[in-house]
C-alpha cells in the first residue's frame, strides 16, 4: 500500500473504520462514509443535525486525522467549530473545506503517479 | 392457570413452591416445607425435578448497582435491519456483555430491540457507533436513554393468579 498522504486520504477504509453518521447519542442515520469522497457526498445528503452533532463532539476531525491520516484537513475542520455554524450554513462550509481538500489531494495524487 | 401443550406439567404444589422460591430462593427445604405444610423431602424432590426440567433456570442475586457506587446508564435501542440480516445482527448483539436483553420483533418492519447498559453516554455512543452500526445489514438505529426506572422484575408465577393469561 502506498504511503503518500494523498493515497491514504483518498483510499477506502475497511467497514469497521468508516464514519457512521448519528443525529444524537445512539441515533444512527443509516449513512456512512468509507472514503473522503464518500464523506464529501454524505455531507451533502445527511441531516444537518448530524453535522452539528459530530462537529461539536470533534468526531469529524478525529476520524479524518486517525483514519484518513490527514492532519491538515482535520485542522481545517476543527477550525469550523469556532464559527458556531448551524444547519445549511454548516453544511456549506464543511462541504467547501472537504471539497477543496479533496480536489487538492486528487491533483497531488495524479501528479505523483504521472 | 393454563399452560401450552408442550410445556412441563406442574401441579398446585409445584406452583406454591415456585412462588415461595421467587419470594426468597435462599429458604431451606425445611423452612419451605413448614410454610407450605409439606415434608421437606417432598420439597426437595419437587425442586430437584423442576431444576432438571429447567423450569427453574437458576438462582441469582439481583445487585443494586447504585448501592455499590456503580453509575450506569441504560438505553433501549431499536435496530432496523435488512430482513435477511436480522437474526445474524441479533445474535451478534447477544454476544456483547453490554447488551442485557435482545428481542426481535415484527411490527411494521422487522427490527431488533435491545437493552444496553453503559458507564456513560459517551461509552454508550461508542459502543453503538463501533459495534452495532458497522454490522452488515444495519439500516438505522434509534436509541432511548432511560431516565427513570419505575419497575424491573422477572416473570413471577404469582402473575397467574393476578389475571395474566398463560
Amino acid at each position: 500500500m502506498s504511503t503518500d498522504p494523498a493515497s491514504k486520504a483518498l483510499g477506502n477504509v475497511p467497514r469497521e473504520k468508516a464514519f457512521y453518521f448519528f443525529t444524537s447519542v445512539g441515533n444512527y442515520t443509516g449513512m456512512s462514509a468509507a472514503s473522503l469522497k464518500e464523506f464529501m457526498d454524505r455531507v451533502n445528503d445527511v441531516n444537518a443535525k448530524s453535522l452539528e452533532f459530530h462537529l461539536l463532539r470533534g468526531d469529524f476531525e478525529k476520524w479524518v486525522e486517525d483514519v484518513l491520516q490527514d492532519k491538515d484537513l482535520a485542522y481545517e475542520i476543527k477550525r469550523l467549530q469556532r464559527f458556531n455554524l448551524l444547519g445549511d450554513a454548516l453544511r456549506n462550509q464543511l462541504r467547501a473545506v472537504v471539497s477543496r481538500r479533496y480536489t487538492r489531494l486528487a491533483a497531488q495524487g495524479s501528479s505523483l503517479h504521472s | 392457570m393454563k399452560f401450552k401443550n408442550n410445556a412441563v406439567s406442574l401441579d398446585d404444589v409445584d406452583l406454591k413452591i415456585l412462588q415461595a422460591l421467587q419470594e426468597d430462593s435462599r429458604q431451606t427445604f425445611t423452612a419451605l416445607g413448614e410454610s407450605l405444610g409439606l415434608a421437606h423431602s417432598t420439597v426437595y424432590d419437587r425442586i430437584r425435578r423442576m431444576e432438571e426440567q429447567k423450569v427453574i433456570k437458576n438462582y441469582t442475586a439481583l445487585v443494586d448497582a447504585e448501592r455499590i457506587g456503580l453509575k450506569t446508564i441504560t438505553a433501549m435501542v431499536t435496530v432496523y435491519t435488512e430482513p435477511k440480516e436480522t437474526e445474524r445482527v441479533a445474535e451478534k448483539l447477544a454476544e456483547s456483555p453490554e447488551v442485557l436483553e435482545v428481542y426481535t420483533s415484527l411490527s411494521e418492519e422487522l427490527l431488533i430491540i435491545a437493552k444496553i447498559v453503559a458507564a456513560s453516554q459517551e461509552s454508550l455512543h461508542d459502543f453503538i457507533a463501533n459495534s452495532i452500526a458497522p454490522l452488515p445489514g444495519v439500516l438505522r438505529i434509534r436509541t432511548s436513554i432511560v431516565t427513570k426506572k419505575l419497575k424491573e422484575t422477572l416473570f413471577s408465577i404469582n402473575n397467574g393468579s393476578k389475571g395474566l393469561r398463560l
